[in-house]
């Protein structure tokens, strides 16, 4: 086969991966508000990803890489041409990053309630721009002879673009839901098996409309096959949930995620980036790199991408066990009045609780006598 | 002010924010996985404390540099998609190396430390912690390998028809020399940072406790915080000495790969031999020769420092105003557009940030020294001025290492892609090229605002937070957590830890 239509297909693999399993933690963000509304709850919801957030970023890191390794006439395009809303994502990822890692750090209600809403909005708006890129990358945009995008941010917000949006918006509220119906126990178990329902009832109309409008306008024959997967893996999802049987509703969900991604990459072919005007497309041989840097970048992924899914696999199987309010301990972090009023130096203020640091009397003296070599060993 | 220079302006406010928290980055995952190390061979419990102490500070810090590399990873598309067509056949691939042999283990990784302590085994758990370390190490040759490709081109050939550099050798990129001497140099400076602020924060904590004369909190200085601040002084002492001899090395390269960023770095306007390195230098900032004149000089340094030789013939550094011949007279004295070209840097910009990178580190040296000395023969101390010192020098390698990178990157200039003079002449960049022409002025300053203020909000609390932490101390009590000290079984016990 062709390097160059096989890092077609790895670009493909790498955006499911990302897509897969960034999806059902953007689901479980957007959730917060909805399925916690006390802190221990809201705590649970984010220990259910705490582990593995961050190693579901990094397949947008690859994702993004590998693009400018194997096509960077595409990266070039694709990143300058959608320049507010990639900036909007990075927002959103930077504030949902800090937010993870800060939020028990001070233990504060409105601290908390802070980085709730930066890990909501966080999670909110790549769930809505992702669909909207790839969108957009199914129906054409402007391009120049050189490849170069014309269209202003607004030709970016199509109708079928915008429903694009609300097609990944729906797909990761259920994803994360069924994650939740999964990862959980106790009433936030039936409260997100619940909201699966719905959900899945959502995505039935909103990805099934926006799948057969792709197919119709935009794509090719043999992408039927993606949308009748789909399909059938969102009406599982339906079931199963209903059935109780979680696992079945996740792998479903994924499964419909993957019809997706199929989809897209399957209708965008042989271009990487279709253009109003076919004759400006952005192709596959023509943003491709040199055979050379393919076949090494080929080695690489095929060397190192299964070893990365075992890891990532033995992460899961680690953190396999539900969690519920039980297992949440009280907040370890220190409180805002500390954090506030740290200061190097003084003895009392911000003082260690365990330890009385009050300063020993003969202080002054010694400080100003300049005796400063201190305690010796006895 | 137009896109190229907003871009310019945006790429170097992000990078050398991204890379304020690098270097403690990686300086520190070694350094707790060598204190978790010792917990579990001496089972002695001041290395767990330790381990725990230090380790909340590298998470708080590591939240930061992960929300700010995601940037990096995409500016350059967005903002420099000129420089993207042109290097990606060669610039992608350590790129990609990056994220898939270094990011996903450092992530998947340091999330199966933060909450397995339960989870795993002491040994598998420390392992984690120990993959952490090796890959963000791993993180920096990948992406110091596609750096040094931009100052030294190798490995590749022009592409005429597609007007681009293609890879033909990756082994060559993976092994260039400026790279061999970048790696080291860039690593030492990390375990630099890294250890200065281990050193300090121990130091501070004890003297802070001997200062109470309370036996109790003279034993814990003594036997908790004296071995960190010990752990401290001997990154730093081995890293000064490797960031030394490595830079060294640097210099010896740039001179024969950029001239002209060494005469830059001396300000050195018409060639000489036996140059001196001069301390101060006043110019009237018009990046013009005349207006500079050295005052106190160190003779024939700035000669050793590029080529070796203090005097004669072979001790000759060229001065910029030859460079900028040399260039013209190879590649024209007007770009593409027709705009005249300079071949000079900055030469204010170059000349300080050189002088701040190698000097700041006199800090670091200070600290180091007076810590052995004040702590020599299981001493701990109660002097103020140790921990004035200590508190002083925390910030100094981090200036260091942005100063470093102002340096390389500024030094480099015009280019963006440096020619390499035994390379192919093909192979060579114009900043100004490299920019985005899809992207207006407009969209560019509007994304730099919103990054400069995100950034500051976020700088303030990273600052809050690790000061307010290293204030806390280390942990009263701890326990071993690990399953082989549980009795239980109880799946329903709290999580050991949880966000
Ligand atoms: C703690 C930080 C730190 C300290 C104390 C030093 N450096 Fe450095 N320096 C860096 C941090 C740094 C850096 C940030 O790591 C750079 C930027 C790129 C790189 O590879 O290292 C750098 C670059 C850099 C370069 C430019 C390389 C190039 O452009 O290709 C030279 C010549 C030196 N250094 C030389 C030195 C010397 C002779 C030092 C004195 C002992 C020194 N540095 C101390
Ligand atoms: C692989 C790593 C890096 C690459 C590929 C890279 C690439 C670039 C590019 C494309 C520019 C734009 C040209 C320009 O603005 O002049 C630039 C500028 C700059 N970079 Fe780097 N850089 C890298 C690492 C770093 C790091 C780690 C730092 C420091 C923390 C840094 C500091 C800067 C600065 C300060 C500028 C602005 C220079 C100027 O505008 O004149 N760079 N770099
Ligand atoms: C300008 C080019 C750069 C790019 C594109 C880049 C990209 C990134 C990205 C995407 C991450 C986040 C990874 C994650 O999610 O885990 C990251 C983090 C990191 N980067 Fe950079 N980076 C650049 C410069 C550098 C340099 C020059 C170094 C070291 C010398 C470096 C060292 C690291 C390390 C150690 C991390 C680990 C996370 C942390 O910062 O704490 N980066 N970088």
């Amino acid at each position: 086969m062709d390097l160059a239509i096989l890092w077609f297909v790895l670009i493909a693999v790498l955006w499911t991966g990302y897509l897969v399993l960034e999806g059902f933690d953007f689901g479980v963000g957007m959730l917060l508000p909805v399925l916690g509304r006390k802190d221990k709850e809201r705590r649970v919801l984010i220990n259910t990803i705490g582990p593995v957030w961050d190693g579901n970023e990094v397949w947008l890191l690859t994702a993004g890489g590998a693009t400018f390794a194997a096509f960077p006439e595409w990266y070039a395009t694709l990143f300058s041409g959608f320049y507010i809303p990639l900036l909007l994502i990075l927002l959103a990822l930077i504030v949902r990053v800090v937010a993870f890692e800060w939020r028990g750090k001070i233990a504060d209600p409105a601290w908390a309630r802070r980085a709730d809403l930066a890990i909501i909005v966080g999670s909110w708006i790549p769930s809505v721009l992702w669909g909207v890129a790839f969108a957009n990358l199914v129906r054409g945009v402007e391009l120049d002879a050189d490849h170069q995008f014309t269209g202003g941010f607004f030709s970016l917000l199509s109708p079928f673009a915008l429903l694009g949006g609300l097609v990944t918006l729906s797909l990761f509220l259920l994803h994360g839901a069924v994650f939740l119906a999964l990862k959980t126990d106790g009433p936030i178990r039936a409260e997100a098996r619940r909201l699966a329902g719905y959900f899945s009832v959502a995505a039935i109309v909103l990805a099934g409309g926006w799948a057969v409008w792709a197919q119709i306008a935009y794509s090719v024959g043999w992408t039927w096959i993606a949308v009748v997967v789909a399909a059938v893996c969102l009406v599982g999802v339906l079931a199963a949930n209903a059935r109780g049987a979680e696992g079945w509703a996740f792998g479903l969900s994924a499964g419909a995620i993957v019809a997706a991604v199929v989809l897209i990459f399957g209708s965008m072919y042989p271009d990487v980036m279709p253009a109003t005007d076919p004759a400006n497309s952005l192709t596959i041989e023509g943003a491709s790199s040199s055979d050379y840097t393919l076949t090494v970048m080929t080695w690489v992924a095929l060397i190192l991408v299964p070893v990365v899914l075992l890891y990532q696999g033995w992460t899961y199987w680690v953190f396999r066990r539900r969690i519920s309010t039980e297992h949440i301990p009280e907040p370890i972090g220190l409180s805002w009045e500390k954090v506030r009023s740290a200061a190097f130096g003084s003895g009392s203020r911000g003082a260690a609780a365990h330890l009385d640091l009050t300063v020993a009397d003969d202080d002054t003296a010694a400080a100003s006598s300049g005796r400063g070599g201190g305690a010796e060993r006895e | 002010m137009d896109a190229l220079d907003l871009a310019r302006w945006q790429f170097g406010i992000t990078t050398v924010y991204h890379f304020i928290f690098v270097p403690l980055t990686i300086g520190l995952a070694p350094l707790v996985a060598i204190m978790q190390t010792a917990w579990v061979r001496t089972g002695n419990e001041r290395w767990l404390r330790l381990t725990k102490f230090f380790g909340k500070l590298l998470l708080i810090n590591f939240a930061i540099g992960v929300a700010t590399g995601i940037v990096q990873e995409f500016q350059f598309g967005m903002n420099w998609s000129e420089y993207s067509r042109f290097v990606g056949d060669v610039f992608g691939a350590p790129l990609a190396m990056e994220a898939l042999a270094a990011f996903f283990v450092e992530s998947t990784f340091l999330g199966l430390w933060i909450f397995g302590w339960d989870k795993l085994s002491k040994k598998v758990h420390l392992a984690c912690i120990w993959a952490v370390a090796v890959s963000v190490n791993l993180s920096a040759f990948f992406i110091l390998a596609a750096n040094s490709w931009m100052q030294h081109p190798v490995g590749t050939e022009y592409n005429a028809e597609k007007g681009r550099a293609e890879l033909v050798d990756i082994w060559a990129v993976l092994t260039n020399n400026t790279l061999l001497a970048a790696f080291p140099h860039t690593v030492t400076a990390a375990y630099l940072t890294a250890g200065t602020f281990v050193t300090a924060i121990c130091a501070w904590w004890m003297v802070r406790l001997v200062r109470t004369r309370r036996p109790e909190n003279v034993e814990l200085a003594r036997d908790v915080y004296r071995p960190g601040l010990v752990l401290g002084v001997i990154a730093m002492l081995v890293a000064g000495i490797g960031v030394g001899i490595s830079g060294d090395v640097q210099g010896k390269i740039m001179y024969q790969q950029q001239p002209g960023k060494m005469s830059s770095a001396e300000s050195l306007c018409e060639g000489e031999e036996g140059a001196g390195f001069s301390l101060l230098t006043i110019g009237d900032l018009t990046n013009s020769c005349e207006g500079v004149s050295h005052e106190l000089k160190i003779p024939y340094l700035a000669s050793y420092l590029g080529t070796g030789h203090f005097t004669g013939p072979e001790s000759y550094l060229p001065g910029v105003n030859d460079v900028q011949e040399d260039f013209t007279e190879r590649y024209g004295d007007v770009d593409a557009n027709g705009d005249p070209v300079e071949y000079t840097p900055n030469l204010f910009v170059a000349y300080w940030s050189f002088r701040l990178m190698i000097g700041l580190a006199v800090f670091s040296a200070a600290l180091a020294l007076t810590a052995l000395w004040v702590t020599r023969k299981g001493r701990v101390t109660d002097a103020r001025w140790f921990s004035r010192l200590a508190l002083v020098a925390i910030p100094m390698p981090f200036l260091a290492a942005s100063f470093g990178w102002i340096f390389t990157e500024m030094g480099r200039q015009p280019w963006v892609v440096a020619p390499n003079p035994t390379g192919i002449d093909e192979i060579r960049l114009l900043t100004e090229r490299g920019v985005s022409t899809a992207v207006s002025p407009g969209m560019v300053l509007a994304s730099m605002i919103l990054f400069t203020l995100l950034y500051a909000v976020l700088a303030v609390i990273w600052f809050r937070l690790m000061h307010r932490y290293a204030v806390e101390g280390v942990p009263a009590v701890v326990h071993d957590e690990s399953p082989e000290a549980r009795d239980d079984d109880d799946a329903d016990r709290p999580l050991s830890f949880a966000y």
